[in-house]
């Protein structure tokens, strides 16, 4: 699970990094992500059946190539959802474009984790990740905005 | 942060003044914010990062298999009438491409060429993406009809009667050929395909891994096929007066803000290495055209992909193909975002050769027509003329620097 200190790197740390890496490539600067955006990577599902985190498996998060999350999900007491089935969608606000792949989740982690193989984000700019989870309680939904 | 950057912007906007004044008489002095200045670097040829391996071609850096690929990709003996070699669209001096609308083998085909240089970092390759790999990319111009026009166990005696001894030494022992019939394989040809159904089921694998093998050593000679630098890479490395002209910067300006190219156009080799649709109108007289939407389909049933029999692939490769996004109204018409470089001295353009120049395409896009088919990503952009002026001057500093003639590219 993400502290606030490390979701605060996290978020600051997506396009320094990924700059120093050299491999930035660039996206809609001049258009203006709204200014009260929710960038929390851990936050209530919709309903508030569940409690979601995501985290990227490595940084930096890298525009154009390939990377792997991990979903946490939690009851909203913090007990892991086991067996949850989780359907992922997303897509750039902005340019009314969804993902340019089909990200699914290849493995349950265990304690409520999950791995979701085929994530790509191919230009910089505001992007939504939807994620559809089924589980005990029923089925919920939580979007998460990242900038990169 | 913001507090930051407008300290650093007034600074910059201070140092810029000073430098205007101070290089008045050659080019101007130009601000960028430190957000600008990092875009304009990330399109830099030196952010490129090294060539992705490509797991599913274990020769694909195999020096020896570079330089039988280069022999194969200029062989016209690779055709049906014995004239045609992946170099007559894909000429060396011509940026690897033809500079005609539809490219012209043994027929005329219902595609622009597309260049090479740089290609090797695309996961999926054609217009509409219906290859995921240089070696089967380079498969299919071989059996197209209208292209090479020949047939697998025909390009199976040429390697035997001509590269044996190259072939063997990268790929191993060629199977035993003579008992192949001269022409046969799964093409249009109905004489050639009555041939290759009536080959024994191991025969016609022996011959599929010739076949394979062929683009594998294709691919690697095109791997070795790198973009030349540009005027474009000596600015952004520097960001220095005296490199660009005020056109030129001022449509570099547009390029990354107002005209919003850099969202698809993005990375040093400006592709993001996906598939738009961006309302290019159909070419006319040519059979309906659905883009990504047939490509992604045919890349997931071609036998030589990633997960096929004949890749080298291991579990766990082949992302690009597993993850890929088959389905939705987002393919329909769309087509891969080119490499601008070089792009401005290779008219016409699109994936049917149907805009015939660099001002009809930027009024294109200033203008964002709605799509013949599917819907366009495009929003009108409504510039002037002098914006458009501007930003074809910038797209010209992205062609290979003319003094560069000894790289591979161009």
């Amino acid at each position: 699970m993400l502290t606030l200190t490390s979701r605060r790197a996290l978020l600051l740390g997506i396009p320094a990094l990924v700059l120093a890496g050299g491999i930035v490539t660039a996206g809609a600067m001049m258009r203006s992500v709204p200014s009260d955006l929710d960038l929390a990577l851990e936050k209530p599902t919709a309903a508030g059946l569940y409690k979601a985190a995501i985290a990227p498996q490595t940084n930096p998060v890298s525009v154009g190539s390939m990377h792997a999350w991990t979903v946490t999900v939690l009851t909203p007491t913090g007990a892991p959802i086991k067996a949850a089935k989780i359907g992922i969608n997303g897509g750039m606000p902005q340019h009314g474009h969804g993902l340019p792949t089909a990200p699914q989740v290849t493995k349950d982690l265990g304690g409520g984790r999950y791995l979701i193989e085929g994530m790509k984000f191919n230009m910089r700019g505001w992007w939504t990740l939807d994620l559809a989870i089924d589980g005990p309680k029923g089925a919920d939904t939580v979007t998460f905005n990242l900038v990169l | 942060m913001r507090r930051a950057a407008a300290i650093l912007s007034s600074v910059l906007f201070g140092a810029g003044l000073l430098a205007a004044g101070l290089h008045a008489a050659s080019a101007p002095a130009v601000r960028w914010t430190e957000e600008e200045r990092a875009i304009i670097r990330s399109l830099a040829l030196d952010a490129l990062p090294p060539l992705p391996t490509d797991p599913s071609n274990r020769v694909a850096d195999d020096p020896r298999a570079a330089e039988l690929g280069r022999a194969l990709f200029f062989d016209v003996r690779l055709s049906a009438n014995g004239q045609v070699a992946c170099a007559t669209c894909h000429l060396p001096e011509r940026q690897f491409q033809d500079d005609v609308p539809l490219a012209r083998g043994v027929g005329t085909t219902t595609r622009r060429t597309m260049p090479i240089a740089g290609m090797a970092h695309s996961p999926f390759l054609f217009w509409d993406g219906r290859a995921d790999s240089l070696w089967s990319q380079a498969l299919g111009p071989l059996e197209s009809p209208v292209e090479h026009g020949g047939n697998r166990t025909q390009y199976a005696h040429v390697i035997a009667e001509h590269y044996r001894e190259r072939y063997e030494a990268v790929f191993g022992p060629l199977p035993e050929t003579v008992k192949f019939p001269p022409q046969a394989g799964p093409v249009a040809d109905p004489d050639a395909t009555r041939a290759w159904e009536a080959m024994p089921e191991a025969d016609r694998e022996a011959v599929n891994r010739v076949f394979a093998n062929i683009g594998k050593a294709i691919a690697a000679f095109e791997r070795t096929i790198t973009p030349a630098p540009t005027r474009f890479d000596a600015y952004a490395s520097t960001l220095g007066a005296g490199i660009l002209n005020e056109d030129e910067v001022a449509g570099l300006r547009l390029f990354i803000g107002k005209g919003e190219c850099v969202n698809c156009h993005n990375g040093p080799l400006l592709t993001d290495n996906h598939f738009h649709n961006t309302g290019v109108p159909a070419a006319s007289g040519l059979p309906k055209d659905l883009g990504r939407a047939a490509g992604a389909k045919l890349v997931r049933e071609d036998p030589f992909n990633c997960l096929g029999p004949y890749s080298d692939a291991g579990e766990g490769d082949c992302s690009e193909l597993r993850f890929m996004a088959a389905d939705g109204h987002e393919l329909l018409r769309a087509y891969k975002t080119p490499s601008l470089r070089g792009a401005a001295g290779r008219p016409p353009y699109m994936h049917a050769g149907q805009i015939p120049t660099l001002a009809d395409v930027v009024a294109h896009y200033s203008a964002a027509p709605a799509a013949p088919a599917g819907h366009s990503e495009l929003r009108p952009l409504n510039l002037s003329e002098t914006e458009r002026r501007q930003l074809i001057a910038f797209l010209a500093t992205l062609n290979p620097d003319p003094d560069d003639k000894g790289r591979n590219g161009f």
